[in-house]
């Protein structure tokens, strides 16, 4: 238990440090930017109860938040989808979650990116609707949404095959 | 009572989402009007502190394109020097007497921005160097933004490329004015809108700051004309502007002080 409190204490820093160092600054083609520090949140582990999980996905927000000066968005988006997670891990990998029983290393790559997609499309649609805030731009928050969340599944996919330990 | 406990701690996770979902929705709707950030912004002790430290590294990979920017303004500023016929007399008998308008300050920018909808960029000058709310940036080129939120060694600046901040502009080659407006699809771009119907526009033609907001002084350069239409209620024009600035690549910025403004604030609200 202790290891795993400081793996995931560890991803966190991590993940928001190389966010703001590296991610933000990628600009492809102009203004597209990843976001993979949602990894911090698909990776969380399932057993845990889900007050911990809000709380933390809050915190991760927020300091996004204070990096970027982008207000709350991030940490409206992260809560979302840290919300909704329950649901999403259910439709994506069924039974295994009903007993509780995932292990993100092992789980086969379809229904793994699946569950990135539909964690990435959620968290960035609320993330521009709420940074953009406009009903008549909605265009721009879909186009934002489709291009950076395509980048962030690749650079989610990358990092979870890169940095898994091999089991075999 | 006792049902009113039971129900909070059976949905307590939805309480707990709901009650964080709305501090961030508050967060954001303060971040969205002018001046109200006052919480969550990078002008801060830790997260402008690593933005130095990560600058101090990365400013060595532009340091020659920087070079040759800083030398081609010192090339105009000589030029300008040297060429001027008007020898006014620069002495002044004591500093009390020098009354110039604007104060001007260096900084270095350690945080850019170009790709949200809502830029900030952040400077590494603040309280300390006596930079407060509401002084212009501008860089050699042209104007930058606006000082919003100040902390004791960094400030925050409010882009020209944020879809809060309103600068007053005008041609320059007539007095017909108005104002600049992002539109957030591209940052080589932004927006001068309610110039009135009968201003005569040409595409190239220079846009230059106005002086109305007593911010800028009147005459730092936005940009040109690079196409213009007349807004759905055909009464003004909205114009296209390629700003002058190159949003992705900036360094070295000069700080404005209107030192007069206290004075026409309070003139404005009696």
């Amino acid at each position: 238990m202790n290891n795993l409190l400081s793996i995931h204490s560890v991803r966190f820093f991590v993940l928001v440090f190389v966010q703001v160092i590296l991610f933000n600054h990628i600009n492809f083609l102009g203004n597209i930017n990843p976001y993979p520090y949602i990894l911090f949140l698909a990776l969380f582990p399932v057993k845990n109860n889900r007050t911990a999980i809000i709380g933390l996905s809050f915190l991760l927000g927020l300091s996004i938040d204070f990096f970027l000066d982008t207000g709350g968005t991030h940490a409206a988006a992260c809560l979302f989808i840290a919300y909704v997670r329950p649901v999403i891990l259910k439709f994506c990998f069924g039974t295994i979650y009903e007993h509780q029983t995932i292990k993100f290393e092992t789980v086969e790559f379809g229904s793994k990116l699946t569950y990135f997609t539909l964690l990435t499309v959620i968290h960035h649609f609320v993330l521009f609707s709420v940074e953009i805030f406009n009903m008549s731009k909605i265009i721009l928050v879909l186009q934002k949404t489709l291009f950076s969340g395509i980048f962030t599944i690749l650079m989610c996919l990358l990092i979870t095959i890169i940095f898994t330990r091999k089991t075999k | 009572m006792q049902q009113i406990v039971n129900f909070i701690i059976r949905n307590k996770t939805f309480l707990l989402f709901l009650l964080l979902f709305s501090i961030s929705i508050f967060f954001t709707v303060q971040s969205h009007s002018y001046h109200k950030s006052k919480f969550i912004n990078s002008a801060n002790f830790l997260t402008g502190g690593v933005y130095n430290s990560i600058n101090n590294i990365s400013e060595y990979f532009a340091l020659k394109s920087q070079n040759v920017i800083l030398a081609k303004e010192n090339n105009r500023l000589k030029s300008i020097l040297y060429n001027s016929q008007t020898k006014q007399n620069s002495s002044y008998i004591d500093t009390i007497t020098f009354n110039a308008q604007y104060k001007f300050y260096t900084a270095q920018v350690i945080k850019n921005s170009y790709n949200t909808t809502n830029n900030v960029l952040l400077i590494n000058r603040g309280t300390k160097s006596h930079i407060k709310q509401d002084f212009g940036v501008i860089t050699d080129k042209g104007i930058l933004g606006i000082v919003d939120q100040t902390s004791k060694n960094y400030a925050t600046v409010l882009s020209v490329l944020n879809t809060e901040s309103n600068i007053s502009a005008q041609l320059k080659n007539s007095n017909h004015f108005g104002t600049l407006k992002w539109d957030a699809k591209s940052h080589v771009y932004t927006q001068l809108i309610d110039i009135a119907k009968n201003a005569i526009l040409k595409k190239g033609d220079t846009i230059i700051t106005s002086g109305r907001s007593s911010i800028f002084p009147k005459g730092v350069l936005v940009g040109t004309i690079s196409d213009f239409k007349l807004d759905p209620s055909e009464n003004s024009y909205i114009i296209n502007i390629k700003l002058f600035n190159d949003m992705a690549n900036i360094e070295h910025v000069y700080i404005i002080e209107n030192v007069n403004l206290p004075e026409i604030k309070k003139l404005l609200n009696e």
